[in-house]
């Protein structure tokens, strides 16, 4: 990063970081989905998904989020290539 | 003819509750409505002080719950306007002394009598806080412009919609108007996109609400004062008056503003 930018980088203000601590926190609070519920969802779908398709499972992430006016589960599941695919797998 | 019942919450407290409760009252009365406030925070007693009529209680929420005086008896009138009077709480009993059937009753039978019943809720998700909506054909909750103010009346707005009680209306009071410019505080839209709610006013944070209180006169008896006039304002929409959002003036001075241009904000 460059000196100019450096001194012209915009900063986040505290009024934005306000706004997205509370936008997260309060897509915990509404849905009321414990962490461990959390997961039990996020096993359930490993075990789904793992019978078709293989899975990173450690890189896998499951998180709630909110759009515009409602709160959303987000999965992000990376693959590492289909079962009957020929294929050679990327290595762990 | 019925009068409605009007409950004003937040869930956090400090917020402005029974300084709205007041200020609206007062308000209201000055448009010529019969108003009754009720101070539904049983053991924490205020509304009675913020309106400057501690001295003439009698009677008390809970006497009337419990037989030892009418109603009637328990409305302290308000000397500087007629259509004004206050149902104080008890002292030195707690939340449990009324029962939300109770309260219902009450609400029920002042509104025969009058044009506004203002119920100004104690803190908290609680007793005290479902007493105090139970009788509410409406509510508006307090909100300041902070985390913590915001995520409680998030979860009021939830409780409310549960009791089916919604739509609630907002109240953004003590807003700083300096500080939403420069990016330290929350502003209104910034809550509203959060709250997803209806507002019904903004208030400015105003020092002259603290002068209010300490003489038992609240600023919407105050010609001169923002806040008093963002206070007229929402009873005026209260009343179904079409009244535009108040422009909240930058209040920092230019030595102020010249000190935020000199010495940079920390990060």
């Amino acid at each position: 990063m460059s000196f100019w930018d450096q001194i012209f980088r915009p900063r986040s203000t505290s009024s934005q970081v306000a706004k997205e601590r509370l936008q997260v926190v309060l897509v915990h609070d509404r849905v009321k989905l414990s962490p461990e519920l959390l997961e039990t969802l996020k096993n359930e779908i490993i075990a789904v998904i793992s019978k078709h398709v293989s899975i990173d499972q450690e890189a896998m992430e499951i998180k709630l989020t909110h759009g515009r006016g409602y709160q959303k589960l987000t999965a992000d599941i990376p693959i590492l290539g289909s079962r009957d695919s020929a294929a050679p797998r990327r290595p762990r | 003819m019925t009068g409605q019942v009007i409950t004003i919450t937040s869930g956090k407290g400090g917020v402005g509750k029974t300084t709205t409760t007041a200020n609206l009252g007062i308000a209201l009365a000055l448009q010529g409505k019969r108003v009754v406030c009720i101070d539904a925070d049983i053991g924490l007693r205020n509304l009675d002080i913020v309106l400057g009529l501690e001295n003439r209680i009698v009677y008390d929420i809970v006497d009337v719950v419990e037989g030892r005086a009418r109603l009637r008896q328990a409305m302290i009138k308000d000397k500087r306007m007629p259509e004004l009077s206050l149902i104080p709480a008890a002292q030195t009993r707690d939340k449990t002394a009324v029962s939300p059937e109770q309260m219902l009753a009450i609400c029920a039978d002042l509104k025969q009598e009058v044009d506004f019943v203002l119920v100004d809720s104690p803190a908290g998700i609680e007793r005290g806080f479902q007493n105090a909506i139970v009788g509410a054909d409406q509510v508006l909750i307090v909100t300041t412009p902070e985390v913590s103010a915001v995520r409680d009346a998030d979860r009021i707005v939830g409780l409310l919609e549960a009791a089916e009680k919604s739509p609630a209306r907002l109240i953004i009071n003590r807003i700083r108007p300096s500080m939403v410019k420069r990016g330290d505080m929350l502003s209104v839209a910034d809550v509203l996109e959060i709250l997803a709610i209806q507002l019904i006013g903004i208030v400015p944070d105003d020092e002259q609400i603290i002068v209010a209180t300490n003489r038992g006169q609240p600023a919407a008896l105050d010609n001169r004062s923002q806040s008093g006039q963002a206070f007229r304002n929402i009873a005026a929409r209260l009343l179904g008056q079409d009244v535009p959002l108040m422009a909240l003036k930058d209040t920092d001075g230019w030595l102020q503003r010249l000190g935020r241009f000199v010495i940079p904000r920390r990060e």
